[in-house]
């Protein structure tokens, strides 16, 4: 899974470590949403800053649109707001539309999509691997780290599982169409969760056997120069800037 | 489908991350005394297994198909301590890989479905055990109206952090009614799922429901004729 989302590509934003990079897309994404929609200068500059980002790294700009489109729930709710609402109404084209209500769904719009496509560059650049071993640097509970290392490895061949399951029922005629075969499909991931229990179990007694008494072996903490850290919070100190200069612009 | 980053203001965001945090450490305290050494493989495949459901899709009408959340029945299954480790790993996993919520959001998609959808759900199922007769199908049925108003929950938890800190423009209690209603419907496809997923599991090996286990059936002796 994590594998079919990560781009191998040679660049600086896969060079860096994983811990940091998470730093500096939450960095970034905080000043990003702390900023007011009515400053529409400054959102410009950073999604001019976000796609500079994605060309160093080195991501086909089709595949961050494309992963982006699983916000196009929350887009399709920031639309209606300007329709549904009360206060004072604008003129936009044919529309009468509710001021505020546009102001917030913009709002939501640009910083959802910033939002997004941050993580985008974060899973494009890192493995899920790395991903989990920065969250781990980051303290995140040893206990999650190996919950989510379990989730990772094991994630495709439950998937497979699950896959062959569903050629079984097709190849003896079954094909879902409605409510009435509720039962067959709910029956399938009960049988798909007691397989997954007993892989579970086969999994900890051969680690067991192995010799695991609840903690996985570390491997060493490699200290990185100031240089290392600076360049990748570029990220974030990119838009600070940015939200100063508009804050000054502003004051004058 | 998950909260977004800017959806909900950062002072809230933070509230939640903290109660989601808290949320998580408990139940990692639960899991150590329940499971111990087995936590990580069983809550691990648990969160694969949660992963996985929910790309099964149920159809309901004309083209239209909903999946299970499975917070209810993740508890139900290995008990609230590790439904809760294993959401909230999921929830992480989809926040940093797959973009869906925002990394931001993540405490406040955390808190609702990990924390209060398995906890509402599961306490639901406690209840309806206690007051049920003790057989294999009140178990199911417990577990599908534990399933039923885990949603709509979820849905409440969603309301607050909306009334706390939301940047839309929408009245708080427009939000409460349409998600709510909205997610009254989807619990009831989470009920039926649920209830059938387990009374599946409880068929062939009862010994793996949590929600059942202290409930070991007599030898049953009967003639061979």
């Amino acid at each position: 899974m994590g594998e079919r989302l990560y781009l191998h590509r040679h660049s600086l934003v896969h060079s860096l470590p994983s811990h940091l990079k998470i730093i500096a897309a939450i960095a970034f994404i905080l000043i990003i949403v702390s900023t007011p929609i009515t400053q529409w200068g400054a959102f410009i500059a950073y999604i001019l800053w976000l796609l500079t980002v994605v060309f160093i790294a080195k991501i086909p700009f089709s595949l961050l649109f494309k992963r982006s489109l699983i916000e196009i729930p929350f887009i399709f709710f920031a639309i209606l707001m300007p329709f549904f609402g009360t206060g004072e109404k604008i003129q936009v084209g044919p529309f009468d539309l509710y001021r505020e209500g546009l102001i917030a769904g913009s709002g939501i719009v640009a910083k959802g999509t910033l939002g997004v496509m941050t993580a985008i560059i974060l899973s494009t650049s890192t493995t899920a691997r790395e991903i989990l071993r920065g969250l781990e640097r980051l303290r995140l509970p040893v206990l999650m780290v190996q919950i989510a290392s379990f989730m990772l490895r094991y994630v495709n061949v439950v998937n497979d599982e699950m896959e062959r399951m569903k050629v079984a029922r097709e190849s003896r005629g079954f094909e879902a169409t409605g409510v009435k075969h509720w039962k067959v499909l709910a029956t399938a991931a009960g049988a798909l969760f007691i397989r997954s229990y007993e892989r579970g179990e086969r999994v900890h007694l051969s680690m067991l056997s192995r010799g695991y008494e609840g903690v996985l072996p570390h491997e060493e903490q490699i200290e990185h120069k100031a240089t290392v850290w600076l360049k990748a919070m570029m990220y974030p100190l990119v838009a600070a800037t940015i939200f100063i200069a508009q804050l000054l612009i502003e004051k004058m | 489908m998950h909260i977004p980053d800017g959806f909900i203001d950062v002072q809230t965001s933070a509230i939640f991350a903290g109660l989601a945090a808290a949320g998580v450490a408990t139940a990692l305290k639960g899991a150590r005394t329940q499971l111990d050494e087995k936590t990580a493989p069983l809550a691990g495949l648990t969160a694969v297994f949660i992963f996985a459901v929910q790309m099964l899709n149920f159809p309901v009408a004309a083209g239209t198909s909903g999946h299970l959340l499975g917070g209810a029945l993740a508890a139900v299954l290995v008990g609230p301590w590790a439904a809760t480790l294993a959401l909230a790993v999921v929830l992480i996993m989809q926040g940093f890989l797959f973009a869906d919520g925002g990394l931001t959001a993540i405490g406040l998609n955390v808190f609702n479905m990990g924390v209060i959808g398995v906890w509402a759900g599961y306490g639901i199922f406690l209840v309806l055990r206690k007051i049920l007769p003790k057989n294999k199908s009140s178990i199911s049925l417990a577990a599908a109206i534990g399933g039923l108003l885990s949603v709509p929950a979820a849905a409440v938890g969603f309301t607050i952090q909306y009334a706390m800190g939301a940047t839309a423009t929408f009245s708080v209690s427009t939000v409460l009614g349409a998600m709510v209603g909205t997610h009254i419907l989807i619990g009831i496809g989470e009920a039926f799922i649920t209830g059938l997923t387990v009374s599946a599991v409880l068929a062939s090996r009862s010994d793996l429901v949590y929600g059942w286990k202290n409930n070991v059936q007599k030898l049953e002796i009967r003639s061979a004729h």
